[in-house]
């Protein structure tokens, strides 16, 4: 019995769609799980009723919205709520992937950098052409804090400057590592379970206990780090936003 | 699992499967042959769902949040009304409960007067009658005194006459038995 607890993450095409120069586009088991997430997302938002007394579903629905909402006006300001559908659709979009890709043999959209990384890069650029565009060049004001000695300001401001170009790859780097980190020593522990089992008997389905309790342990916050990371993104996204926004701070 | 994901994948479709081989080369993540298929349809995706979401998803749900608010401030509103309004009535009510019941006070008083004075004066008028009455027996005992006083008087005078005559055998003058019955009378 061998783990192998890469395999999950490999793309497997289903259908070619088409061809981009040189590069064939497949709709893949990537994809899939893309029309999956999109699918649920607008089953919930779309289905639930519109009642006075809201039911399950609704609530559901109108808790994804406040909880969306309240984080935006919190971070952003009010201004911010100009980017609630982009907000919103990163947060559902990243959380309802990563819940679905918890379940055994599915596959985990985010697990892959060049999705979170497209995302990361969507909120750089959308930060930057509309502080640009709203505040002009008072926008690079966020590069120069206040209160900061002459002498020390070219190194600070170098930092800072740093630190701006550097937001996308934090930003996708963190999602992706924590999905795949995850999804990796879950499939360890797991697979010791069976690799225990398999290699030394009834000896070892007993002490495949421990690795299972561990597994359990580890589902569990798995489906934490799954809602906290889509978390994570909306609320950096929305602070990137509130720099756009306010350069002043 | 090497063959599970074969030849789809046309020029990019070598290098894929020559990673599955070992996986110590492909981590698949980082296998760039599959990065076109997936921002392709990242791009697709995402951009149905941010069009779905900003069209149809967030209106109708912040609509029906909006519905729910509007209908609980107007229910506030008008219970707030309806209590002005009760609370209003319950003034009107005490307010008239009030100047009701000074007026039966007011009545009360006004008939108690009257009962009074109505009963002085009949008091008095009866008062005066006894009084009266009271004054006409007190003369008429005092005539009747008088006379039963002198026929007194001619009786002890007539006696002591008598007496004398029986005792000395003299008629005694009238006078003077007269002037001793007056003398014992008033001794």
């Amino acid at each position: 019995m061998k783990i192998d607890p890469i395999h999950q993450f490999n793309i497997e095409p289903l259908f070619t769609i088409g061809q981009i120069g040189n590069h064939t586009i497949a709709f893949t088991n990537s994809s899939l799980y893309m029309l999956v997430a999109v699918a649920i997302i607008s089953l919930l938002m779309l289905a639930s009723g519109t009642q006075l007394v809201p039911g399950r579903l609704q609530s559901v629905a109108e808790i994804s919205y406040e909880f969306v909402a309240s984080t935006i006006r919190s971070t952003a300001g009010s201004e911010g709520m100009k980017f609630f559908p982009l907000i919103f659709s990163l947060f559902m979009f990243i959380c309802v992937s990563n819940l679905v890709g918890i379940i055994p043999y599915t596959f985990t959209i985010s697990s892959h950098l060049i999705v979170t990384a497209a995302l990361a890069l969507l909120v750089f650029f959308t930060v930057l052409i509309y502080g640009v565009a709203k505040n002009g060049l008072k926008f690079f004001s966020i590069f120069v804090p206040h209160g900061v000695p002459v002498y020390i300001l070219p190194l600070v401001m170098f930092i800072e400057i740093l630190s701006f170009f550097l937001r996308p790859v934090s930003h996708s780097v963190r999602l992706f590592a924590n999905m795949l980190a995850g999804h990796i020593a879950l499939k360890v522990f797991a697979g010791f379970v069976a690799m225990l089992g398999f290699s030394l008997g009834a000896l070892g389905w007993v002490g495949g206990v421990l690795p299972l309790a561990l597994t359990v342990a580890l589902y569990a916050l798995e489906i934490l780090v799954a809602f906290l990371q889509a978390y994570v993104f909306a609320i950096l996204t929305c602070i990137y936003l509130n720099d756009a926004i306010h350069p002043g701070h | 699992m090497a063959e599970s994901h074969g030849g789809a994948k046309g020029p990019a479709a070598g290098a894929h499967t020559e990673a599955e081989g070992g996986h110590g080369g492909g981590f698949p993540p980082f296998e760039s042959s599959t990065y076109a298929s997936q921002l392709v349809s990242l791009a697709i995706f995402f951009v149905v769902l941010y069009v779905i979401v900003s069209k149809l998803a967030l209106p109708k749900v912040g609509g029906a949040i909006e519905a729910r608010q509007n209908k609980i401030e107007g229910d506030l509103t008008e219970a707030q009304t309806l209590r002005d309004q009760s609370d209003a009535a319950l003034k009107a009510y005490e307010g008239e409960l009030a100047s009701a019941r000074s007026r039966a006070q007011a009545i009360g008083n006004e008939s108690r007067d009257k009962a009074n004075a109505q009963a002085d004066a009949e008091r008095k008028i009866l008062e005066e009658q006894l009084a009266a009455k009271l004054a006409g027996a007190e003369k008429t005992i005092a005539a009747t005194r008088a006379t039963a006083m002198s026929n007194v008087r001619g009786i002890a005078a007539d006696a002591a006459g008598q007496i004398v005559q029986q005792l000395t055998g003299v008629v005694p003058d009238a006078a003077s038995v007269s002037a001793a019955v007056d003398a014992s009378l008033k001794g």
